[in-house]
């Protein structure tokens, strides 16, 4: 049985975690690695329709794997400002669930809370990922992450200089 | 309270031609006595952005938003004219519009169930019989009982502005010499430039001014924004790198100002860069023909390579850099304000590639998850945590340009800017 058409929604959950906390420990290229080469990063603006297309609306985020590449060179680099020095960032995943179980892809939903600190200010940011699932090399691999933010606006927090 | 503002206004700045220096006191952005000051001098008195008029494309369409502050629903009527109303009940003052956007032919009060017409006129009051016979009788005061129109509106290319102040100068004059630049921006479009999706809404926890300031400074790219340098590096396979700018800074008058210079970076009109391929080289060697036809070289060079950053006074920014995008901001507090933006691009590439290459130019820059806006929300908010200082380090200054013709990277902008809000504060400026 392939990885995909076994993976249960605890493993799938695992994976989540495993995510959550390359992000919450700043192992941003280990976290890209998790991607596929031709990936999609997109965050909808927090207006409008989260499913509109990325090629005629306006997201906050719209990577594709060259942008993804670059986004992370970028916070690795002293000179992300926003970034630099670091925020403390804590993710929380819950309420996991297959979205849809196809052959070649799973999409999986999250709730997530993410806390941000820096500079004497702390910033929630809260809403639901979900993740296209695909089998690469043996392992899963994220093919498109969706971050649908539930704030009305990003207001107090601002910007979205880390991945949430 | 009038002397007082005017007091506090001229020891606001401090300009010694003698030496070069030009001043500001940074309790200009930490005073929280001038944000009322401002709201009354600035906010009540010049025209202010409210939306784009692709936002209203049917009759009935509306949009509820604050501009200085107040709800205004900003809206086409059932005859297809472009309005804005207050968004209070003229009974007891709840919100008629509590949708963020929409279509309704009506308005009724959650409160009472007073409802309007959106062209604003009563159609309907709670137990109308209750009342006095002249209440909303014609020919009385029934217009007492309608929605409130802002005093002024009108707009220019697309642009919707109000005035609070109803015996302000038309907006055409007051746009002035920045009518030309927004001429230069709209006239990219042969369909006419439209809002593209829906805005972004952010914030800062700094003064408004110094968004303001930042809008239309470009001496900070390369020591704010060097990972997007980079990242153009990158797209352009090490051919856009970025030398010394070549522009200048013009003082439109008013408080505007401008600052037109070569891109160093592809712009979608018209100006290729390798990694958006040889399909969109041949479009925008297309794109660049049309405007030559239309417009002559000249101009059409002008549109394409060169960017513009425009701040029209007080709160509106149009910059046509990698991509065109408009932004305002709303101070709620002497130390937070909010920040709206738009990004707009011409119909014709609406459905096309062209419009998709905007927008990864635009997202790779702008916006809150962008590789540069991030950066300079951070050293805005750096600058209102350092002013804290202001007492014993009383002083920011502006004098980079100051005695010579003003290159692209001089401080003349935010000059401008700040001549004309202490003229404003002290009630000089007409």
């Amino acid at each position: 049985m392939s990885l995909l058409a076994a993976l249960t929604r605890p493993e799938a959950e695992d994976f989540l975690i495993l995510e959550a906390s390359l992000l919450n420990e700043w192992k941003l290229e280990a976290w890209r690695a998790l991607f596929t080469e031709e990936c999609r990063y997109l965050v909808p603006n927090t207006n409008g329709d989260p499913y509109a297309s990325p090629e005629s609306s306006l997201y906050l985020i719209a990577d594709d794997g060259h942008h993804l590449t670059e986004r992370v060179k970028r916070l690795n680099k002293k000179t992300a400002h926003a970034e630099y020095p670091r925020s403390r960032t804590r993710r929380l995943i819950s309420n996991v669930r297959f979205l849809e179980r196809g052959k070649a892809m799973v999409k999986v939903e999250s709730s997530f809370i993410t806390y941000r600190s820096a500079q004497g200010v702390t910033d929630t940011f809260f809403g639901r990922h979900e993740h296209c699932l695909v089998e690469q090399d043996g392992g899963l691999r994220i093919a498109e992450k969706r971050t649908i933010l539930d704030m009305e606006a990003l207001r107090p927090q601002g910007r979205l200089s880390i991945i949430v | 309270m009038q002397h007082h503002q005017g007091a506090h206004a001229d020891a606001a700045l401090r300009i010694d031609e003698a030496s070069g220096r030009f001043q500001v006191a940074r309790s200009n952005y930490t005073d929280p006595s001038l944000h009322a000051a401002e709201m009354e001098a600035i906010f009540a008195k010049c025209w202010l952005f409210v939306g784009h008029e692709s936002e209203l494309p049917k009759p009935n369409d509306f949009v509820t938003r604050r501009v200085a502050g107040r709800p205004v629903i900003y809206l086409r009527d059932r005859e297809g004219k472009v309005r804005c109303l207050l968004n209070v009940c003229p009974h007891r003052g709840a919100q008629v519009c509590r949708q963020k956007k929409g279509s309704a032919k009506l308005f009724s009060c959650i409160y009472h169930g007073w409802a309007f017409e959106n062209s604003g006129r009563n159609i309907n009051i709670a137990e109308s019989e209750t009342y006095h016979e002249q209440f909303n009788a014609p020919g009385s005061n029934a217009q007492l009982n309608d929605l409130v129109p802002v005093p002024r509106f009108e707009s220019y290319r697309g642009l919707w502005f109000l005035n609070f102040d109803p015996g302000a100068v038309s907006l055409h004059d007051y746009l002035g010499n920045a009518r030309e630049y927004i001429d230069i921006v709209m006239d990219q479009a042969e369909l006419g430039m439209q809002v593209v999706g829906e805005m972004q809404e952010y914030s800062a926890r700094a003064n408004w001014k110094l968004l303001a300031e930042n809008s239309t400074d470009i001496l900070h790219v390369t020591t704010l924004h060097p990972t997007y340098l980079d990242l153009v590096k990158t797209n352009s396979a090490g051919t856009m790198v970025r030398g010394k700018v070549m522009g200048k800074s013009i003082d439109l008058g008013n408080g505007h100002a401008v600052v037109e210079r070569e891109a160093s970076y592809g712009r979608p009109i018209a100006k290729w860069m390798p990694m958006w391929g040889e399909e969109a080289r041949v479009e925008i060697e297309a794109i660049y023909a049309k405007l030559v036809g239309r417009y002559g070289k000249e101009r059409a060079d002008r549109m394409s390579t060169c960017a513009r950053n425009l701040l029209i006074f007080p709160n509106l920014v149009i910059n046509d850099i990698m991509s065109v995008t408009l932004r305002t901001f709303q101070p709620t507090a002497v130390d937070y304000m909010e920040v709206s933006v738009w990004a707009i691009a011409p119909g014709e590439e609406f459905g096309k590639p062209a419009l998709s290459r905007r927008l990864t130019n635009f997202l790779e820059f702008l916006g809150p998850g962008g590789f540069a806006t991030p950066d300079d929300i951070e050293a805005l908010e750096s600058c209102q945590r350092a002013f804290a200082a202001h007492r014993e380090a009383p002083w920011n200054d502006l004098s980079k340009g100051l005695g010579r013709k003003p290159d692209a990277t001089d401080e003349l902008p935010q000059r401008v800017f700040w001549l004309q809000w202490r003229d404003r504060l002290m009630q000089r400026a007409g």
